[in-house]
């Protein structure tokens, strides 16, 4: 940086030079603030451009940059693409994927992506309409081919029909934490491989290929996973954050309580205690909450109720052995199993 | 900053219109803003010892914002912003002042498909320099400005003109960025000719550290030529309040640095902020002293200068408390000879100020702060301020900047 702002007035003074022209000295400053704008805009910008297109030619962009905006997208890609993708992950399994910063390090990502997978739904609202304007890069922007919002190709639940900010953070699409239900992995892959073909047709037989071999896998881990979850049919839950409506719903859990007042405001001692008291008309088997989120209010609740508190992974490395997509149901599944004893 | 909701989703608002499905009737109400359409209300109430009017020893030729005593509705801040077409974005800030009247805080154009990492604005804005600058008053962490913001930007430099900015393609953030435009706040003359009256440089980088820290530090340059800049009531080595005239070239530099920290990066139930920017600016050309009475002209130079370090940490979900020390040097004068006896070159007194914060937000659409302040801006006029505000946010509300 210092060296460029040295390097300005120089520059200036060559201009000047070059053109000894009196009306551009008697207007030194007008010219001087357009000049030097000017100059060092579009030279810095130019010169930087080569230096740059260099790097980018020794390192030849054999493979498609992913920007995942949650760690499941991320695992996605990786099933999906294989070593055709390089996959930046925006967001960890430990962070609220609501309240993320449009930090410098997510801009910069996004600036060098071909694609950029996302929930949607307004889940990222918060962050990503800055990140991708920001990034100042066309390929990535909404409506384009290098966007991609898993929600748009699944059915969503809890659409609301009135939009107040007096219900709270709610979105206007339905909710949008849609990888607690593994059926909805299904559409999301068929879609992201006929996007990832269409950016990168050279590879397309690949993506077929793994595309196809993902679904076979995956329905047969659903299988699997559904007659595990055989005995957690009917259970009723407490939930702390409105975030399970898609595992309730594939498990057929039964949500008689949520701990958050209203969606994203934080439990208070009055509500919590207002729902203990509904618990005692209305027991619960456990308290759910994601690994992103605070354990003290489910404790709290789940000390005076008497019922197990469970951690949900909720995305890929939210546990131990949520390794992969496999690893995140096979022990959400465990969790909840274990929470019913 | 953007007070928007984002585009996508003002897109797929305009793609779910026409199929008129299930989801489209939960949007097409009074809540579907295309364009998006938000309202910042924000009051304060103020306790001074000392009269807001009076401005920082040696910086009589500066801005004063100052502060409102006593009950004082803020300004109330219209924000309207849309996609205009697949090329531009459009975004409004109507500013409703209390006393009646509307000003354009911003109302510019910035392009969303130029690619290759620029970015092109166009319109009022408000300038890229520095890391304050750019935030709208509903997202700064303080009731007021630091005094440097202050006195050397009339709290936040305001242009018409463009902007280009540009990001490099590498994994460090990197990002370039120039801007021209008619000087239109202080320390510009709102110069109404051809060509430019203010130019701005402004660099950034920023990267993270590990998944839970993250940073940005900038470096600004900014460039007017002031003509007949006219300050009133500024005291001279007679002890009297006269009026001056200045003309000149200004230079400003600055330096920004920002650090954030939470644990496992989760910025929902902790977080620290800590931020520090440093101005530097060199006035040189002719003072006219006292143009109602004595009127005599001769060169004047100064080089002014301040910084302000501030910590916000939130404690608890919620609860955030904020600590920020500011400081100023008026700097030391050079008068021409003419004006020796009538200008004060040296005021052997550098402002400075502690200003500590606790705010609470119920939601992300409301918080109330109180600020208690030692302001010692003022030579043996040190003063204890308190400071109740609210800021509540209505319809869309969009991504902040980090």
């Amino acid at each position: 940086m210092g060296t460029n702002s040295k390097a300005l007035p120089q520059r200036h003074r060559d201009t000047e030079e070059t053109t000894p022209d009196t009306i551009m000295r008697k207007y030194w400053p007008t010219c001087s603030a357009f000049c030097f704008s000017l100059c060092l805009c579009v030279s810095v910008v130019k010169r930087f451009c080569l230096f740059f297109l260099l790097l980018l030619s020794t390192t030849a962009h054999a493979a498609l940059d992913v920007f995942a905006c949650e760690p499941e997208w991320a695992a996605l890609v990786q099933q999906l693409a294989g070593d055709k993708a390089n996959i930046y992950t925006a967001t960890a399994a430990l962070q609220d994927p609501h309240r993320i910063e449009a930090r410098p390090s997510l801009i910069a990502r996004a600036r060098r992506a071909d694609l950029v997978v996302c929930t949607g739904a307004e889940l990222e609202m918060a962050w990503l309409p800055v990140v991708l304007r920001e990034s100042g890069n066309s390929k990535v922007q909404p409506g384009s081919a290098g966007y991609f919002e898993a929600a748009s190709v699944v059915h969503m639940l809890e659409v609301p029909t009135r939009l107040d900010r007096g219900e709270g953070d709610v979105h206007a699409q339905g909710n949008p934490h849609i990888q607690t239900d593994p059926r909805n992995f299904l559409p999301v892959a068929d879609a992201l491989a006929t996007r990832l073909m269409q950016l990168d047709p050279a590879h397309a037989t690949e993506y077929r290929q793994r595309l196809a071999g993902f679904t076979q896998q995956w329905r047969a881990a659903i299988a699997k996973w559904e007659k595990q979850a055989m005995p957690l049919k009917g259970v009723a839950v407490v939930v702390q954050h409105k975030g399970f409506p898609y595992l309730s719903e594939w498990l057929r859990l039964q949500e008689v309580a949520t701990l958050e007042p209203k969606p994203g405001m934080e439990p208070g001692a009055a509500h919590l205690s207002q729902v203990l008291g509904a618990l005692q008309q209305h027991p619960a088997r456990m308290v759910l909450r994601a690994a992103y989120q605070d354990a003290r209010p489910s404790e709290w609740i789940a000390e005076r109720a008497h019922i197990a508190a469970v951690e949900l992974p909720y995305t890929v490395g939210g546990s131990e052995a949520a390794k992969d997509l496999y690893g995140l149901f096979d022990d959400t599944i465990a969790r909840l199993l274990a929470g019913t004893k | 900053m953007y007070k928007s909701i984002c585009s996508h989703a003002v897109i797929a608002v305009l793609l779910i219109h026409p199929l008129g499905a299930s989801a489209a009737d939960a949007t097409a109400d009074e809540n579907a803003f295309n364009p998006a359409f938000s309202l910042i209300l924000s009051g304060a109430y103020a306790s001074l010892q000392r009269d807001p009017a009076i401005p920082a020893t040696g910086f009589a030729m500066n801005p004063n914002p100052g502060h409102e005593q006593g009950f004082n509705l803020g300004e109330s801040e219209m924000g309207i912003s849309a996609n205009i077409d697949p090329q531009f974005r459009g975004v409004a800030t109507l500013a409703l002042d209390p006393a009646g009247g509307v000003s354009v805080e911003n109302a510019f154009v910035q392009t969303t498909s130029l690619g290759d990492g620029l970015n092109l604005k166009f319109g009022r804005y408000f300038s890229g320099l520095g890391y304050l600058n750019e935030q709208h008053a509903h997202a700064w962490d303080f009731v007021d400005q630091p005094l440097v913001y202050a006195t050397l930007w009339e709290n936040q430099l305001g242009e018409d003109g463009v902007q280009l900015k540009w990001l490099a393609p590498t994994e460090l953030f990197v990002e370039l960025g120039g801007e021209i435009g008619k000087g239109r706040g202080f320390p510009g003359t709102d110069r109404a000719k051809n060509g430019s009256g203010a130019g701005v440089l402004f660099a950034h980088i920023g990267d993270d550290i590990g998944i839970e820290q993250s940073w940005r530090a900038g470096a600004s340059l900014h460039r007017t030529r002031r003509a007949d800049a006219e300050s009133i009531d500024v005291p001279d080595m007679n002890g009297n309040a006269v009026t001056n005239l200045f003309s000149g070239d200004s230079q400003t530099v600055g330096l920004d640095l920002v650090w954030k920290y939470a644990p496992n990066g989760n910025m929902r139930d902790r977080y620290v902020k800590l931020q520090a920017e440093y101005f530097r600016r060199k006035e040189s050309g002719d003072l006219t002293y006292d143009t109602a009475g004595a009127n005599v002209t001769d060169s004047y130079a100064v080089t002014q200068s301040g910084w302000y370090m501030q910590g916000v940490y939130q404690f608890m979900p919620r609860w955030r408390s904020g600590l920020r020390y500011d400081r100023l040097d008026p700097g030391i004068a050079q008068v021409g000879a003419l004006n020796a006896g009538n200008v004060i070159a040296d005021y052997a007194f550098r402002p400075s100020r502690i200003s500590w914060m606790l705010d609470y937000s119920p939601s992300e659409f409301s918080r109330l702060r109180l600020q208690l302040a030692h302001d010692n801006s003022r030579l043996r006029l040190a003063d204890n301020q308190l400071f109740v505000q609210y800021i509540m946010s209505l319809g869309a509300h969009g991504a902040h900047s980090y």
